[in-house]
């Protein structure tokens, strides 16, 4: 075996486009941090949402781009992280921030019997059984009678008080711990699809049998994945109920929280980090003039995913890599000759 | 005693209806592998196809089948063709995402021309006759018209993938659609024809949904996880399996009601999921989706 030194190659991980990426990511992520103290309210709540979709998106995209598993179903988690926010701060006096992650770890705990139950159902149809799932949170839920029931219940102004006493260090203190969920799950993608976790994932993607066959465990790796994506999911849900408020079964086990995320990563780029923040931009940018519009901005948001799967299932981000060779988010290992140095 | 036999008859009954969303779903998985998450709102199209049809001509709506299902055969032909021919292969991804997009697309299209209201096709006297069985214990004449179609969907569709060349070639193309094109089979258009087939199944199941129950846009996906709840409890690739997966879904969800209205559509998903556990390939399981 030769000596690593004395090799006549390197494994590169950063790309040019990563280190100038990093510089402009630290100064947005600057300008981001310090935006409540100068920006308008109408703004710090738009970016609120956009955070919080793009964590969704990430989520799902690990999910589904990175673990194969097409789940039409996180909307149970959502919800349940929302509930929980209501439970953990009303009846546990848990702060209202401090929530937000404990309802991700109970989304985790959830997410094994729930995970007990999809698993059984292979490939298509996992994902119809997950959306079953999320339609007995939805139903169950709505009976039980101390969160109000069909009709939901709101966040008591004590709760609200209690994160801060100005609606300004509210907004702020929202809109911090939005920022931070979305650095977080973009950070935390990342790094593990760096790790050896995540080359695992990657092979799964590409083959599974292959995969299988150099020693893989495709179950555990997608069980893992599940769960993890169950609690950033349930975490963002109550993030979201947060923001909004009240809550009740509809609100909150919407399919339409899976179904934006869907468009966003599939319109933006499966399988890749950077397509869900593309994906994110496109999604926000076209709602604004298209908000009048409900039914049809959906019907053209179908219509673009069916024409994206169809024609470049790689989605947006796929066309301009091929093109620009333009990595941000670099997690693969490229090989290159010491001589080219 | 004779109130819990009621719902349990009505429930089967019910199950007939569900049986055949399931027909149309079992039928394009079982030849193209393909699991269409827009099936529930196929179903609906097919309602509102014959609204259409019902307003236009004044016909019954029994009679709308004749223009309701050559439309859905046609329209199933080419979406097959067009688009969804495009998806079928080894990746889980095109074909499960396009099917959803479209699923997005027929729902919100239905909503724009045909706004949110509730619809219900009216079929005169036969809606609310019954039959008595015995003293307390009657079934209604469309119910029972509705679980005989279903009897019958299925018989049908055993006879022609037996006994036909069309079956045949389906069969030969849901084994191996590379070998059955090397016999001279054009697979893409034995795919055409499965979904049209299957539309015809979903328009026969669509119009006989609209005349039993109101329909709106939004109904879709409930439709679909019920087909779907029905497929996998008969399991994988046995019609009668689907039958008997939509009696236990129609009667869970007669008894559920029964104990409380809020539990109606719950105890149908329980009862799939108890299956799910104990059978996870169902109960009549036939053949194996990988």
């Amino acid at each position: 075996m030769t000596d690593m030194a004395q090799a006549p190659y390197k494994v590169v991980r950063s790309t040019r486009a990563s280190k100038i990426g990093s510089v402009i990511g630290l100064v947005l992520f600057i300008v981001l941090v310090s935006f409540p103290t100068w920006g308008d309210r109408a703004t710090i709540r738009l970016l609120v949402e956009i955070f919080y979709i793009l964590a969704l998106a990430q989520m799902w995209n690990l999910l589904a781009g990175y673990g194969g598993l097409v789940s039409v179903g996180q909307q149970a988690f959502v919800g349940f992280g929302g509930y929980m926010l209501f439970v953990l701060t009303i009846n546990f006096g848990v702060g209202a921030v401090w929530a937000v992650p404990v309802a991700g770890v109970l989304g985790a705990l959830v997410s094994l019997p729930v995970a007990f139950l999809v698993f059984r159902l292979r490939g298509h149809y996992f994902a119809i059984g997950t959306w079953v799932v999320a339609e007995v949170f939805l139903l169950g839920f709505a009976q039980i009678k101390a969160f109000g029931g069909g009709s939901g219940m709101s966040l008591p102004i004590s709760v609200i008080k209690s994160i801060s006493g100005s609606r300004a260090g509210r907004d702020s203190a929202i809109y911090w711990t939005a920022l931070f969920v979305a650095v977080a799950t973009i950070a935390i993608v990342y790094f593990l699809l760096r790790s050896r976790h995540g080359l695992a994932l990657t092979a799964i993607r590409d083959s599974e049998e292959a995969s299988n066959s150099l020693g893989v465990d495709n179950f555990r790796a997608k069980l893992l994945v599940y769960i993890f994506a169950a609690f950033g999911t349930a975490a963002i849900g109550a993030l979201i109920f947060l923001t909004k408020i009240r809550i009740s079964p509809s609100a909150a086990f919407d399919i339409n929280w899976t179904t934006t995320v869907i468009f966003i990563v599939v319109i933006g780029g499966i399988g890749t980090i950077e397509g869900p923040i593309l994906g994110t931009i496109i999604y926000f940018l076209l709602r604004e003039p298209l908000s009048d519009f409900g039914t049809w901005y959906l019907i053209l948001l179908g219509s673009t995913a069916i024409v994206v799967m169809l024609k470049a299932p790689q989605g947006i981000w796929g066309i301009i890599t091929q093109r620009f060779d333009l990595r941000f988010f670099p997690v693969q290992r490229r090989l290159r000759l010491k001589k080219d140095d | 005693m004779i109130e819990w036999a009621n719902t349990i008859i009505q429930g089967i009954l019910t199950g007939g209806l569900y049986a055949m969303f399931a027909t149309g779903l079992a039928i394009i998985f079982g030849v193209m592998r393909l699991v269409n998450i827009s099936h529930g709102d196929l179903i609906v199209l097919a309602a509102f196809v014959a609204m259409v049809v019902i307003e236009t001509t004044g016909v019954n709506p029994f009679v709308s089948m004749i223009a309701v299902l050559p439309v859905m055969f046609v329209f199933g032909y080419f979406l097959q063709r067009g688009i969804l021919n495009y998806t079928v292969g080894d990746d889980l991804l095109p074909p499960l995402l396009v099917t959803f997009g479209l699923s997005i697309v027929i729902q919100n299209v239905l909503l724009e021309v045909f706004t949110a209201d509730s619809q219900r096709l009216k079929a005169g006297a036969l809606e609310i006759q019954s039959l008595q069985l015995t003293e307390g214990l009657s079934i209604g004449v469309f119910p029972l018209i509705i679980f005989v179609t279903a009897v019958v969907m299925i018989i049908g569709l055993q006879q022609l993938f037996n006994y036909t060349r069309l079956g045949r070639a389906f069969r030969a193309t849901s084994d191996d659609a590379v070998t059955a094109q090397l016999m001279g089979i054009n697979h893409k258009h034995i795919f055409g024809l499965a979904m049209g087939l299957a539309l015809v199944l979903v328009g026969i199941a669509g119009v006989l949904m609209a005349i039993r129950t109101n329909f709106d846009p939004s109904i879709g996906p409930s439709r679909l996880l019920y087909a779907f709840e029905a497929v996998i409890m008969g399991g994988l690739g046995s019609l009668w399996g689907t039958l008997l997966g939509g009696i236990i879904l129609g009667v869970a969800q007669n008894i559920g009601a029964k104990i409380d209205p809020g539990w109606q559509i719950l105890a149908g998903h329980v009862a799939f999921l108890i299956v799910l556990v104990f059978r996870p390939n169902g109960l009549f399981p036939r053949t194996r989706d990988d």
